[in-house]
């Protein structure tokens, strides 16, 4: 131990090993993130898209990624860089250099400018995805409880009916539908959520007791639940097919199981769905 | 006589008792280790909750027979149940960011270092610290408490959103282990409030002569604007607490609306907003995450212009940035809430003072790396893991800028790419500038070395194992993994998703088994390690001219007095690649001088640390 313990000014002369395997490391930590994003690519990546928006928030999402990985790679490849040829090998000192305006603003302003752009690209971006609904929308309240979705549909009316949670029965009336209300006649509920492909969908979501989030990765779309508000999103899914939703907000100990069916199907599929009867 | 002098001798005229000294102390350097070392403890702890995450995610429903008998609550037949994994995550959370990095950082980094590096004796209000950390021990008990209550510790994520954190009826988590969780929090925010309270008043009122803002070290820049984030964002987490308490407890309403029915049971509450929980908890909350790394950012700082022997590149420049950020770090919250039904245009609002922060965390980044250009670098253990810092505090930051825009977040937002984002930025960045901070100040706690050798062992295992355990979940999150379950087997879109999980839980132990190189080097040199000299870094700032470690008052007979900057690093014509903040303006600094006593001194040479008060 006591070897080891020595002066500082011995110990400076032995860091060459040191700078070495920094360097090399971090030059693998770039080779290495660059590789694993190639191989995640082909089997650990977003699911296949199937919405009309999707198709911008992923090309937001990957120019993004485009922008951060070059900024990573330059970081480290300086810093590595630095850490290899600036070690202490026994030269002179180090420069007295600490100050160069012209350096600073530039790297003030750059980065300045590559937020603006991004700012300005996702907010054009947020602003379409929470536009109002086209007039040709379905419309479908989804409502989530612990632990899954219920849908409701509001029938030939095209009015919801009111809720009224003192009328809730878990067999006979799971959704709390008020019975006084006629607009509520007419509506269909279902454990599945039935969609129209190529057809927009205004969702409108509620929560029966605690927050949950509606969460499709196909359709990119996420959007918490929340008790005692109605949130309304609305999406256009592109390709049929059953897609599943999972929750993606902290529910309670069966969150993780928390998973609802979603059909994406034909406008006469669907009809002939919506007239059957269903659970 | 004059009054310094005088105060001097009371500090250290007789001889305290054991209890005095070391345990009910109201010296700054005691209580700052008493912060240290509980928040060892919790590390520990916290660190073994994440292990049984991992364990659960990495090989879900599997049974565990050996730890089965140890936890048979909450691994009955060894196999793992919902709720306790929950409750680890949770606790894990909680743990990690208030009873670890906080408590480490500002509580023991920041106690033992700002009266050290301005030049004063103590704290302004030495008897208000000694309350402050006094807190911090019942804040432990009543938390650890509530692993042992009927429905176990909270499980409700470190974010405790209600309803389900309100309503003890919705998850067994949100029980008594809940209230008590919220009661502990409380206990714990009283403490960092009288903290704040004393670092902003010594900073301001008690610096040393010649000791301006502007040449304060940036680790006390960084120290002061997180007391000051501390003692503005804090009191809004603790009224938050408070009402929450009154929602469960007392029959209010703040964040339960009308018309919950949890199962088939009505809930009776009415007229609460839970969205009112996320703003106010999100107010504190994102403040939170910079007081976890602006004291970094000043540390880092400081022992990375100290090992590359150059002043660090534009001083004025990290000031503002580190201010910067603070003000901006109260204008951000929202992007919390991108997903969570506020109005869609808050979310443009956040997104733009968000991506702002980008700007000062940039000038941040390239003026370390400008710091480093034809530098000396001395890659000690406190380097290492400086760099280790930058790389990683760069790799969590760029995914921030994912995770900003709104339209990006509607997919990520509440997948394992956040908990990547966050672990990076905050959790890992901050744990590895508490490494560099204590292998770097460790010869002035404790007055003795740290082993180097161990040091270094460290760092090469923690490293590549905070990269191979955290950087797929980035992946895991691309694939739409969500973050808080208990197993992802039942998801379509998870399938095949379990590789990742290996790798991630098979990281995550060689991490948490690594610290214990680091738990073995800190207790054996504490005891054991070679005496250090009074400034064995060659370092600038004040602390370094103070005995190792320095006596009650800090300072001998005079004050300090400060002439430059902190960051005189090979200066050209200087005999020494540094001069000393406390050498006098204008004097040829002689050979040797700072360097403290040549090896073999027992570092206690009180004459020579007055130097300072003599010019």
């Amino acid at each position: 131990m006591a070897s080891e313990e020595s002066t500082t000014r011995e110990r400076t002369h032995r860091f060459g090993g040191s700078a070495a395997a920094l360097a090399g490391l971090l030059a693998l930590v770039i080779v290495g993130a660059i590789v694993a994003t190639l191989v995640a690519r082909t089997r650990w990546w977003l699911p296949p898209l199937a919405s009309v928006h999707g198709r911008e928030v992923d090309r937001l999402l990957f120019v993004t990624f485009g922008i951060i990985s070059a900024a990573f790679i330059l970081v480290h490849g300086v810093l590595a860089l630095f850490v290899w040829l600036y070690r202490d090998r026994g030269q002179a000192r180090a420069s007295y250099w600490h100050e160069h305006r012209g350096l600073e603003l530039t790297y003030t302003i750059v980065p300045a400018i590559v937020m603006a752009g991004l700012t300005f690209s996702a907010a054009g971006l947020w602003s379409r995805i929470h536009s109002a609904p086209p007039p040709t929308a379905l419309i479908v309240e989804v409502r989530a409880e612990q632990f899954g979705w219920r849908a409701r549909y509001p029938g030939a009316d095209g009015q919801f009916g009111k809720i009224d949670p003192r009328q809730f029965n878990m067999q006979a009336n799971p959704i709390a539908l008020d019975r006084a209300d006629p607009a509520g006649r007419d509506d269909i509920t279902s454990a599945e959520i039935h969609l129209v492909v190529n057809r927009p969908v205004e969702v409108r979501l509620r929560s029966k007791d605690v927050l949950h989030s509606f969460f499709v990765p196909a359709f990119r779309v996420k959007q918490d639940a929340v008790p005692g508000i109605t949130v309304s999103f609305w999406f256009t899914p592109t390709a049929t097919g059953t897609y599943e939703v999972a929750c993606a907000e902290l529910c309670g100990v069966g969150h993780y199981a928390m998973r609802g069916k979603v059909v994406v199907e034909t406008q006469e599929q669907f009809d002939a769905w919506l007239a059957a009867p269903k659970s | 006589m004059d009054a310094a002098t005088a105060h001097a001798e009371a500090h250290t005229g007789h001889e305290l008792s054991f209890w005095r000294k070391y345990i009910f102390s109201t010296d700054h350097k005691i209580i700052g280790l008493q912060y240290a070392f509980t928040s060892m403890f919790m590390a520990v702890l916290g660190g073994l909750l994440a292990m049984f995450v991992r364990l659960q995610l990495a090989w879900p429903g599997r049974a565990w027979p050996i730890l089965g008998s140890l936890l048979p609550g909450g691994m009955p037949g060894g196999e793992m149940t919902p709720a306790f994994y929950l409750a680890s995550v949770t606790m894990h959370g909680t743990i990690m960011i208030f009873f670890v990095l906080t408590t480490l950082l500002t509580g023991g980094f920041g106690n033992f270092l700002i009266p050290l590096q301005i030049g004063a004796r103590d704290m302004a209000f030495p008897f208000l610290n000694a309350i402050s950390y006094w807190l911090y021990p019942p804040a432990v008990i009543v938390l650890l408490a509530s692993f042992f209550v009927a429905g176990g510790a909270a499980g409700g994520g470190w974010t405790a959103y209600p309803p389900l954190s309100a309503l003890p009826q919705a998850a067994p988590g949100s029980g008594m282990g809940q209230t008590l969780w919220l009661i502990s929090l409380a206990i714990l925010i009283v403490a960092f409030l009288l903290g704040s309270l004393n670092y902003i008043t010594t900073v301001l009122q008690l610096r040393a002569r010649g000791m301006s803002m502007l040449r304060l070290p940036l680790t006390i820049w960084g120290l002061f604007v997180t007391a000051v984030l501390s003692l503005l964002a804090f009191p809004v987490l603790l009224a938050a607490a408070i009402m929450l308490l009154f929602d469960r407890m007392g029959g209010t309403s703040f964040f339960v609306p009308a018309g919950l029915i949890v199962g088939t049971v009505p809930v009776d509450h009415a007229g609460g907003n839970p969205l009112l929980w996320q703003h106010l908890f999100w107010f504190l909350g994102h403040p939170e995450v910079y007081v976890l790394i602006l004291p970094p950012m000043g540390m880092v700082s400081d022992i990375l212009a100290n090992n590359a022997r150059k002043p660090i590149f534009g001083y004025r420049f990290m000031v503002a940035s580190i201010v910067a950020i603070a003000f901006l770090s109260f204008l951000v919250w929202g992007h919390h809430m991108y997903t969570s039904g506020m109005h869609p245009l808050l979310g443009t609002a956040f997104m733009t003072t968000t991506l702002i922060i980008a700007v000062p965390s940039a000038i941040k980044t390239f003026n370390w790396l400008a710091t480093l250009w034809r530098a000396k670098i001395r890659f000690t253990s406190a380097m290492l893991f400086t760099l280790g810092f930058l790389s990683l505090f760069v790799t969590g930051g760029l995914t921030g800028i994912m995770l900003g825009q709104p339209p990006v977040d509607i997919y990520l937002q509440d997948t394992f790419f956040v908990v990547a984002h966050f672990h990076f930025v905050m959790g890992l960045a901050a744990i590895f500038a508490a490494f560099a901070g204590t292998y770097f100040w460790f010869p002035k706690m404790f007055g003795r070395m740290m082993s180097e050798r161990l040091g270094k062992w460290h760092f090469w295992l923690s490293f590549p194992a905070a990269y191979l355990t955290f950087f797929p979940m980035h992946y895991a999150g691309m694939m739409g993994m969500m973050r808080r379950i208990y197993s992802p087997a039942l998801y379509a879109h998870l399938q095949g998703l379990q590789p990742i999980n290996i790798v991630v839980s098979i990281g995550a132990f060689i991490l948490f088994a690594a610290q214990f190189i680091f738990l073995v080097n800190f207790f054996r040199s504490a005891f054991r390690g070679p005496k250090a000299e009074t400034n064995p870094w060659g370092a600038t700032t004040l602390e370094w001219q103070a005995p190792s470690p320095p006596p009650h008052g800090n300072w001998g007979a005079h004050l300090p007095t400060v002439h430059r900057w902190a960051y005189e690093y090979s200066p050209p014509g200087a005999a020494e690649d540094f001069i000393p903040q406390s050498h006098p303006a204008g004097v040829p600094v002689p050979a040797g001088d700072g360097q403290g006593p040549a090896p073999g001194g027992d570092g206690v040479q009180g004459d020579e640390h007055a130097r300072g008060g003599r010019g």
